[in-house]
């Protein structure tokens, strides 16, 4: 993997009034790989996400994807820029007027040209892949569980095809059994697509599952990145609470057993 | 497929060369609608002309793969990478059924059941809003039994808001009613000479029918929406399920507290509402007939009866309880998401202006039959 980044996140600072969050924030992400961005709750993880597809306007830092400013950009490249990936929200944020397969092919009405059975077609296929049965297509968002509106805002977030997927935590508040086949779904569809996948999470088996990569943030900066494996020997008092805590040897026993 | 620049891609083609089809050029899903369909039939599919290859393009390989193999032949695939190849598979697991469920239209029968159905909903949303009412009163009847219990604060703050708030929209409304009655009321009485009568026109339609009816019609846009809109969030968002898990009545804590506050404020929302627009309707006089303040007032005591203005203002509060019933009623209506709650507040305030003046036209009748 000698190419470069397919993010890059340079000296970010954003503020939100007087309370720094990001202070000169350094981060690359490679192609193809799934990076777990990891930290305790109030580190900005969510900030980062919205700040590199650019929700957010950070008060300094260069941030590039696919090698073009996000933040520097006319109207028209950051459109371009946009149709390349795709967003997962905590709740999945489905516009809740439309049903599933509208939601799906929101994107796909918007950004292109598609005859109507196309679209369908499509549509119908991206919410099997999720693993979403067929009569969830015509369901408002309302009356779907937690997990499948995360797992439909997923098949919205891929609706285009795109090169990275941006996750927020997308385990949370699932079962263990829900939260695993979440996992493999995001592995099965990362070797299918070949997709880069930024994944916000709290969840340690999600870590040692899929991640090929972590990064720690921490006091406004990534700590430290690396394997789940190298983060055991990262000298710092909140690594060293979460990868060896309780919880983190139940995940790695798990893992090792299976 | 890491080499997908999304700004250069090549128009693909589909040709049948040699007993196989060959795709060319770049298979994505901003492209695939340009690609030519063909029909007849070959053993091959080759891939190994393709560029760019997404989901979409493998979706198109896939329907030409099952068509040929309805048409009996086992094609093969030959040419694709072992990226391809997997979503080729991946997209086998999911391609939809071909056997479409088929909507079938309406026939007579159905669309009579629809009424049908409609009417009976409609019926039993009318009886569960009389339910409701019955709670309502019910609780707070025994509230005042039990006054210790009664929510001063909560009152106080729904009187700030359902009352003292909205008296500049109701004042400013009145007032311009009565400019308009003796605006328009002038220019008929003068025919005949009788332009003091606009005195009474004025009086008895402000007291008995106008102020307090625009009064309620107001207050049911600004605070019947408002009460529906915040406990329909609160539904959403489960508030009204915490409140019943920690043993509080929702219509105690709510709704009374709510519709106590309309039935004090809007007979005192009436009142200034009959105030200004007496006033209004003087100013008017005065400038448009020459009808002095002083004549109008001596004429206004002396011809116009008490019991008018009692007419009116014994309607107040049972606008009020329609308003607020309605009103929190639909809140409590609300279902988990947001396109709901922008139904029923609007549901809300149409079904209670529509309830204060089916109510006002039933007082009509029952004044006319006891003759006051």
């Amino acid at each position: 993997m000698a190419e470069d980044p397919i993010i890059s996140v340079r000296g970010l600072v954003t503020r939100f009034g007087k309370h720094t969050v990001h202070q000169g924030l350094d981060l690359d992400v490679r192609r193809g790989e799934i990076i777990g961005i990891v930290g305790g709750s109030g580190t900005g993880k969510s900030v980062l996400l919205r700040a590199v597809v650019g929700l957010l306007k950070p008060a300094a830092g260069q941030i590039t994807v696919f090698g073009e400013s996000v933040r520097d950009t006319s109207a028209e490249d950051y459109r371009r820029l946009r149709k390349r990936w795709g967003v997962m929200f905590q709740d999945g944020a489905l516009f809740s007027s439309l049903n599933v397969q509208q939601n799906v092919e929101a994107p796909m009405r918007e950004q292109l040209n598609l005859s109507d059975e196309t679209r369908e077609a499509l549509a119908a296929i991206k919410v099997r892949m999720v693993g979403l049965p067929d009569d969830a297509l015509q369901k408002m968002p309302s009356e779907l569980s937690g997990g499948m509106r995360k797992r439909a805002g997923f098949a919205r977030a891929i609706a285009l095809d795109p090169e990275i997927v941006f996750l927020d935590e997308p385990t949370a508040g699932l079962d263990p059994i829900g939260a695993a086949a979440f996992d493999a779904l995001t592995a099965q569809l990362r070797r299918a697509l070949g997709l880069t996948v930024f994944l916000v999470t709290h969840d340690l088996d999600s870590l040692h599952a899929i991640c090929d990569r972590i990064a720690v943030l921490a006091e406004g900066r990534v700590l430290a990145t690396g394997t789940v494996a190298q983060m055991q020997d990262v000298d710092h008092p909140w690594v060293q609470a979460y990868f060896k805590g309780p919880r983190a040897r139940a995940a790695l026993a798990q893992k090792e057993t299976a | 497929m890491k080499t997908r620049a999304q700004t250069l891609v090549t128009r693909p083609q589909l040709s049948l060369t040699d007993g196989a089809f060959v795709l060319k050029g770049d298979l994505l899903i901003g492209t695939i609608d340009q690609l030519n369909t063909t029909q007849g039939l070959a053993q091959e599919i080759d891939l190994s002309r393709v560029g760019q290859f997404d989901t979409a393009g493998a979706w198109t390989v896939v329907k030409l793969e099952r068509r040929l193999q309805k048409a009996g032949l086992s094609p093969q695939i030959v040419g694709a990478s072992p990226l391809q190849h997997d979503l080729l598979d991946t997209l086998r697991r999911n391609m939809p059924t071909d056997d479409d469920i088929s909507v079938t239209p309406l026939t007579v029968a159905d669309r009579l059941e629809q009424l049908g159905r409609k009417t009976v909903a409609a019926l039993r949303e009318i009886l569960a809003i009389i339910g409701f009412l019955g709670q309502v009163v019910a609780t707070i009847v025994s509230l005042f039994r039990r006054p210790a219990r009664v929510r001063w604060t909560a009152i106080v703050h729904h009187m700030q808001h359902v009352g003292l708030n909205a008296v500049p929209i109701v004042s400013l409304m009145a007032f311009l009613i009565g400019v308009v009655l003796a605006f328009q009321g002038a220019a008929q009485l003068r025919q005949f000479g009788a332009e003091v009568f606009v005195v009474d026109l004025i009086a008895i339609s402000v007291l008995r029918e106008l102020g307090i009816l625009l009064t309620a019609i107001i207050v049911a846009g600004r605070s019947g929406s408002a009460f529906t809109a915040a406990i329909g969030s609160m539904k959403m968002r489960e508030e009204i399920d915490a409140m019943r898990t920690l043993g509080l009545d929702p219509v105690e804590v709510l709704v009374a507290p709510r519709v106590i506050a309309l039935i004090l404020m809007l007979p005192v929302l009436g009142v200034i509402a009959n105030f200004s627009g007496l006033i209004g309707g003087a100013l008017m006089s005065w400038i448009e007939l020459g009808v002095s303040p002083g004549v109008f007032q001596s004429r206004l005591v002396s011809n116009t009866g008490v019991w008018h203005f009692g007419v009116g203002l014994i309607k107040a509060p049972f606008f009020a309880l329609i308003i607020g019933i309605v009103g929190c009623y639909e809140g409590l209506q609300v279902k988990g998401n947001a396109e709901s709650l922008g139904h029923l507040t609007s549901i809300s305030v149409v079904l209670s202006i529509f309830l204060v003046i089916t109510a006002d036209a039933l007082f009509s009748i029952f004044f006319a039959i006891l003759g006051v």
